[in-house]
């Protein structure tokens, strides 16, 4: 029987999820526990309804495992739209608080979903799907694990749904980026061991002697999202049966121990994992290797060591010892050179090859992505230095540096990659549309220049109104003067993320599209190569 | 051990042998002779789909 | 074996490089993380500092629930504009007992770490309701629902019981109170000798205006209001062995 197990380890979990609702004394549980029972029904009904008795068709070993690849594409997609959106939308309840309706929908609790919407939900599907694309042509060897695969891809969208449902009904451990509670957390270490088996699995019963640079930043991001992620959620749960926990570290302990894990979600979710995409997709896509081998190699060491020092900058000046906080400016600063090692070589990758920037829209998005990293890799260094941080610490600067990162970088070359990726998964000879790619990449880097730009000039206005004395040596201005001088570049700032979201729905739309299988009749970018005209 | 031993040598001598490892790290992977093998391995993307 | 095989090892070894990456990765966090777990001990010693009573941790745990953070830091910096603003800057020691921390990333309201007697129990009620009756440029959504939401305090003995189990020195004592401490706090007319025995300087009395009934809001603002008011700094005498 197709799918047999699966059916029924799902059901028995519904059933047990079904007794956790009916035997809670915490409303918040039973809330969460029934969600988490109608996923599951659904799924165990979808499940009875593909099933089939005939023999299993043969797998051809040989073939790559792309089957869950395509499922990671769409949901990557599916993930990007949501998690833009709800930005969009947060940003304007910044504008127009009548857009919070409580409880479910206030600012603090929409917020972690945007924010773990594209964190966890697009770029953690983006890394997903081109882990397993990349690790099986450079490995040239079939995923390990077989159904494994798929245990990860549903066990991972679980997390998603149990996540962002819990915020939405006040379920959080209040720690940034690693809000889910207690249960959740546990899941998703489940997930993450499987997903490790399945990728160092691959890598082990590899057909190539080297270990292509890419997958040694997938796999220290694996390895290390692991490790912050069971440190920093070690925590105490009040029941079995009910929501709540208390962090097993206090105060600056606590402090300390969540910018380490923050930091690096940054440094391993957002950076190592991103670059083992650059450095697969882009000497793909240019059709050269990679300009130096060994400065990638450099780049690594580099950054794997530096990066997890870091995490100390986001608490300069509070009650951290300064010796811990200058340990970790630093760091960051010197973070500073495998960074741009790792840009130039990203860049240089394309010399000799220019030309493309002017004809192929992806590359295009590829050399932006890059060119973005290069700058919030710039700026980010430079905030961390003390005498800086002092003013853009708690300002909008800070939410305009991660915007340029998030969606500059990691935003741009995940599209990239899933524009490479959509016609080969799907054996079409091209995208639909290579014109609407170029109308994405302008909505996109619009929408971000207009975002950093605001939030820079936003950030530098409310970090000098906080400051200002007058001459009698009173403070010139109280908060809420700041925060009413805020409201027109709030409005701006929801523009430059609506530009985005457009783009990526330009993007979700062509992707279909290409899926469905249709071509959009239309001039080739560039057009045709210009006839030589006779000197005159 | 105590607090103010750990982090004298955290953020002096254990900073300073961090720096020289990965000054030592640096060199190692640009040494002559990892040639070769780098440009092997840089070919393997473009190698078949 | 020359240094190029030795390369090559590495190179071809997935279970070696997995290894090695890991052990990058704990070197850095193990040096910088671990002193600061032998601080316990040697945490400015700040008098006043006592855990929540269960009130206040209820108050808290709504502060949590919310997403608070993501718009009020808990964390005066030692800046002459932040002290003249909000208050002393704040003390390692004055988050010891929190579980998790909460001194938050962006001001996008105002610092909240000395919140507490700022401002009367009727603004804060006021305030949470319609933050915009009170301050007209306010971006804070409305939190109205907080104020007819009844406080869940049907196992307060188990969140202190959890909180001991990481190291928060309630007492037995404290946790067989628990049911009746949470209830007296915010009872007019409560006895509320034994309350304030075991939680010194806690602020006892109605908070949300309404006296009948034990709200979500009454928790919040009883947390809110003792936020920064422990330790006194007219006596309080800087060390600053530990920075």
């Amino acid at each position: 029987m197709k799918h047999g197990s699966a059916i029924i380890g799902l059901g028995v979990a519904t059933f047990l999820v079904l007794l956790a609702a009916g035997f809670t004394y915490d409303a918040a549980f039973a809330s969460h526990m029934w969600v988490l029972f109608f996923v599951l029904l659904i799924s165990v009904v979808v499940l009875l309804r593909r099933t089939t008795f005939e023999p299993a068709p043969v797998i051809n070993r040989s073939a790559y495992m792309d089957e869950p690849i395509r499922y990671g594409v769409i949901a990557t997609m599916f993930w990007a739209v949501v998690g833009l959106l709800v930005g969009v939308v947060v940003a304007l309840q910044l504008a127009y608080p009548e857009l919070n309706i409580e409880p479910w929908f206030n600012f603090g609790r929409m917020r972690p979903l945007h924010t773990s919407g594209v964190i966890f939900a697009f770029c953690g599907n983006a890394l997903l799907a081109t882990s397993f694309y990349v690790v099986q042509r450079t490995s040239r060897a079939r995923l390990f694990g077989g159904d494994l695969v798929w245990f990860v891809f549903w066990g991972y969208q679980l997390f998603i749904v149990m996540a962002a449902t819990g915020y939405l009904l006040g379920i959080t451990e209040a720690r940034e980026y690693a809000e889910p509670e207690w249960y959740v957390d546990l899941w998703l270490t489940i997930v993450w061991v499987a997903y490790l088996v399945v990728f160092l699995g691959t890598i082990l019963k590899r057909e190539e002697p080297h270990i292509y640079v890419a997958n040694w930043f997938y796999l220290s991001f694996i390895v290390t999202v692991a490790m912050l992620h069971v440190v920093n959620n070690l925590s105490m749960p009040v029941s079995l049966l009910g929501t709540k926990s208390y962090s097993a570290f206090s105060g600056v302990q606590d402090a300390l121990t969540q910018w380490w894990y923050g930091h690096n979600a940054v440094g391993f979710f957002l950076t190592a994992g991103f670059l083992g995409m650059m450095y697969y997709f882009v000497p793909k896509q240019a059709n050269r290797p990679v300009y130096s081998y060994r400065l990638s190699i450099i780049h690594f060491w580099a950054l794997i060591f530096l990066y997890i020092w870091a995490g100390p900058h986001h608490l300069h000046f509070t009650a951290l010892p300064d010796w811990a906080q200058t340990l970790g400016m630093v760091f960051s600063i010197m973070l500073w050179m495998p960074s741009w090692g790792g840009m130039i070589n990203g860049l240089m990758t394309l010399s000799g090859a220019w030309d493309k920037l002017r004809t192929d829209p992806i590359i295009r998005m590829m050399v932006a992505a890059i060119a973005f990293y290069g700058m919030s890799t710039f700026e980010g260094p430079m905030m961390s230095i003390k005498t800086v941080n002092s003013l853009s610490h708690y300002t909008d600067w800070t939410i305009g540096h991660v915007h340029s990162g998030a969606l500059g970088w990691n935003g741009l070359i995940a599209f990239a990659a899933l524009y490479y990726m959509v016609p080969k998964l799907w054996n079409r000879e091209r995208l639909y549309s290579m014109r609407m790619v170029s109308w994405h990449f302008w909505c996109a880097t619009l929408g971000i220049v207009i975002y950093a730009a605001v939030m820079w000039v936003a950030g530098i206005q409310q970090g000098l109104m906080w400051r200002e004395h007058d001459e009698q040596g009173f403070l010139v201005y109280s908060f809420v003067e700041s925060v009413a001088a805020l409201h027109p570049y709030y409005l701006i700032r929801a523009l430059g993320g609506g530009l985005y979201l457009t783009g990526a729905l330009i993007m979700a739309w062509n992707v279909a599209m290409t899926i469905l299988g249709y071509q959009r009749d239309e001039e080739p970018i560039g057009g045709a190569i210009p006839a030589m005209q006779p000197a005159e | 051990m105590d607090y103010h031993i750990m982090r004298t040598f955290a953020d002096s001598w254990g900073l300073l042998a961090m720096l020289l490892f990965f000054i030592g790290a640096s060199i190692f992977a640009f040494r002559p002779g990892s040639k070769v093998l780098s440009d092997e391995a840089a070919r393997i993307p473009l190698k078949d789909d | 074996m020359s240094l190029l095989d030795k390369h090559a090892i590495i190179e071809r070894n997935a279970t070696l490089l997995l290894v090695g990456s890991l052990l990058v990765v704990t070197i850095g966090g193990i040096v910088e993380i671990a002193p600061l777990f032998y601080l316990q001990n040697t945490i400015e010693k700040a008098e006043g500092i006592r855990p929540y009573s269960p009130l206040e941790l209820a108050g808290r745990n709504i502060y949590v629930r919310e997403g608070c953070y993501v718009c009020h830091s808990q964390m005066i910096r030692p800046f002459r504009d932040e002290v003249e603003r909000y208050g002393h800057y704040s003390l390692a020691a004055e988050s010891m007992y929190d579980h998790p921390f909460q001194w938050g990333s962006k001001r996008t309201g105002p610092d909240l770490a000395r919140v507490g007697d700022r401002y009367s129990n009727e603004w804060h009620a006021q305030h949470l309701i319609e933050p915009r009756a009170v301050v007209p440029e306010s971006i804070m959504p409305s939190y109205a629902f907080l104020k007819t939401t009844p406080l869940d305090v049907g196992n307060m003995a188990s969140h202190l019981k959890a909180n001991a189990a990481v190291a928060v020195p309630y007492t037995q004592e404290m946790i067989d109170n628990a049911g009746a401490d949470v209830r007296a706090q915010a009872d007019p007319n409560a006895d509320t000798s034994g309350l304030e025995a075991r939680y010194p300087k806690a602020k006892v009395g109605d908070f949300d205006g309404d006296p009948q009934q034990l709200t979500e809001m009454d928790a919040l603002i009883a947390y809110l209001q003792m936020l920064g008011t422990l330790v006194d700094f007219k006596t309080y005498v800087e060390t600053g062995a530990d920075r």
